[in-house]
């Protein structure tokens, strides 16, 4: 069904499935192309190109901006092809700011992140699937509800939980005396752990599964847990790969909140290192575009090796 | 599905959703079943409970004093959201936003079904341009921000460059109070459609090909496959697009705050960049919080309307 296990297809042969319809093997190895089927073809090539230039240009232009030395920068900055290459913008990313340490900080954050929302989404949305439960039906429109609060709201509440966390940063048993989980990775881990969107997801995807699996696994006695362990998981290994690079890019992405919850320079992220680039007075664009390009790569490597599994992912949520 | 049951459905059958064999079943196994389930959800239940329910229950009380970060708090009861009635500001806020979302979320959806279609094909290279299509999303905002500014600059900007050599003279878009919502819709479409077309790209892959050919027995042809078989099969994707793009326009924050900062005229003056400048710009907690909380139910009686529209066919 992939795409990479397609190798030798003419595009021509396929252009009749505008429509969306998955060719079959029989109808690709045609050799005899109709009118309509080359005029489809380049009427395909044309409207991919066009788009593929406007979605990569602003990215083409950030590499090559993040390849131009300071002086370049503004005066040439319509140039699509730099005058002298340089590396110095990557040099001073590094060595200005610890860029490095961000790195590694965002990473550990993100595949936290990852990790956790996996293992909680998938646990709970599987019981919301598949498991009766009282109480089931409110707790899941309470999370469906919880995605349509605005962020911006519980930022300052979620603040103070952290700061009012028993037991941790010198508090005591009622959250007093000391400065809780902020400037810990919890502050980051925590509240990001088991998102409603992880939950909602897995959810859907455990109900595109057909009950009678479980049922048959019943009946041979199999405990709950295995069911969902060994009957039910390993078809939703698709789905999980759907929400890990989701959760990735929304960790690796994210900005207010470490900004908020982390003062320790030595533990910030690489959007926040970026930012300290942007400035009310004077932006400094030539560290800032070598950053971004940094920053950019490797949500678009894991795309680029999980763009498979996130297409099959997503097809079994519509799947019924 | 769940919104529409969730809010609609008459009591009666409101505690069934899983069709078919349950109800002959010993209660033992039932209890056995509901013990496994809480061990299930107990701790992301937790989690979700003192992270998202705590902290947006104190965000409710808030709503109901005078809260400013600094200072003393009292009590104010319905004030805040009185006060909300009367405040030019709020409206402005609420009609800059639902024109957002209204031109938002059809050519959100619209672009990456247009998109998914297009690349939806067992060829090698489709995979390459699925990456290239993808590249908006994981650029950072304040890139992105910076390039936009750049492109859509009145004078020598890309975009109105490109304009002019079709003969049209370009709008002064971001400076423009006319234009710049839609500069910024503009702007939010392309950043974010990527997401929502491999999401399209999912929903196409679990069309059965049998369909498609019963179809083409029957002499339909492309226009014909889309309307009365894509169409359908995609509705419950269309659903979940169209949820997560409502969701996402009435909360439109990043883009007004970076690229116009509310301007030109108050005309890109969002609800969230309201709530924003209120909460922290003005220290006024108690104010954003009530805000906040309109805000949530105008989304949540949306997205039941959404669910009513879209999802009605699916549960």
């Amino acid at each position: 069904m992939s795409a990479q296990t397609a190798p030798g297809l003419s595009v021509a042969a396929t252009t009749g499935a505008l429509a969306g319809r998955s060719p079959r093997p029989g109808e690709l190895h045609t050799k005899h192309k109709t009118p309509a089927q080359r005029v489809g073809a380049v009427a395909w090539w044309i409207a991919v190109v066009v788009v593929a230039i406007l979605t990569v240009f602003p990215l083409f232009w950030t590499l090559v901006t993040s390849l131009k030395p300071a002086g370049d920068i503004l005066s040439g900055a319509l140039e699509l092809i730099p005058r002298t290459v340089t590396l110095e913008n990557y040099q001073r990313v590094l060595t200005e700011v610890p860029f490095g340490r961000y790195f590694l900080n965002s990473m550990l954050l993100a595949v936290a992140g990852v990790v956790l929302n996996l293992f909680f989404g998938s646990l709970a949305g599987y019981a919301f699937a598949k498991l009766k439960f009282r109480g089931k039906r409110a707790l899941f429109v309470t999370l469906l509800g919880s995605l349509m609060v605005p962020g911006i709201v519980t930022m300052v509440p979620s603040f103070l939980v952290l700061r009012a966390f028993p037991f941790a940063g010198g508090n005591n048993v009622v959250g007093q005396g000391g400065v809780g989980l902020l400037n810990t990775w919890w502050a980051i881990i925590l509240p990001g752990a088991a998102g409603a969107f992880a939950v909602f997801f897995m959810r859907q995807f455990f109900s595109s599964i057909p009950d009678e699996l479980g049922e048959a696994a019943r009946i041979d006695g199999a405990s709950e847990f295995r069911i969902f362990a060994q009957v039910y998981l390993p078809l939703a290994k698709a789905g999980a790969a759907v929400l890990a690079i989701l959760t990735f890019q929304a960790g690796w992405n994210s900005f207010m909140w470490p900004l908020i919850v982390l003062n320790v320079q030595e533990m910030w992220t690489v959007q926040v290192g970026l930012a300290s680039f942007v400035t009310d007075y004077a932006t400094d664009y030539g560290p800032l575009m070598a950053g971004t390009v940094i920053t950019s790569l490797p949500v678009l490597l894991l795309f680029v090796f999980a763009q498979r599994y996130i297409i099959e992912g997503v097809s079994h949520v519509n799947a019924r | 599905m769940t919104v529409t049951t969730a809010a609609t459905a008459p009591p009666g059958r409101a505690a069934t959703p899983l069709p078919a064999p349950a109800p002959r079943k010993p209660s033992r196994q039932w209890r056995i079943q509901e013990r496994w389930a809480w061990l299930f959800v107990a701790l992301p239940i937790a989690l979700f409970a003192i992270f998202v329910v705590i902290p947006a229950g104190m965000a409710l009380v808030m709503s109901f004093t005078s809260y400013s970060v600094i200072g003393d708090s009292h009590w104010v009861g319905l004030d805040n959201y009185r006060r909300l009635f009367l405040d030019p500001y709020f409206f402005i806020a609420l009609r800059n936003t639902a024109y957002y979302t209204l031109l938002f979320v059809p050519l959100g959806i619209l672009v990456a079904l247009a998109t998914a279609l297009l690349l939806h094909r067992n060829v090698r290279v489709s995979t390459l341009f699925r990456t290239f299509f993808y590249v908006p999303v994981v650029s950072s905002t304040v890139a992105t921000a910076t390039i936009w500014l750049w492109l859509l600059n009145p004078q020598f900007g890309m975009v109105n460059v490109a304009l002019g050599w079709f003969g049209i003279d370009g709008p002064a878009w971001l400076y423009d109070s006319n234009w710049a919502m839609p500069a910024i819709v503009i702007m939010s479409v392309w950043a974010g459609f990527g997401t929502n077309m491999m999401i399209y790209l999912g929903g196409l892959q679990g069309i059965p090909s049998q369909l498609y050919e019963a179809a083409r027995i029957d002499g339909a042809g492309w226009w014909q496959q889309l309307r009365y078989i894509v169409m359908p099969s995609l509705s419950r994707t269309t659903f979940l697009v169209s949820t997560l793009l409502v969701i996402g326009a009435f909360q439109v924050f990043d883009q007004a705050y970076v690229l116009t900062k509310g301007g030109p005229g108050n005309s890109t003056i969002t609800l969230v960049y309201y709530i924003y400048t209120q909460g922290f710009g003005n220290l006024e907690m108690g104010y954003a919080s009530a805000i906040s909380f309109v805000l949530f139910a105008i989304i949540a009686v949306f997205a039941v309307i959404n669910a009513r529209v879209t999802g009605r066919d699916n549960s």
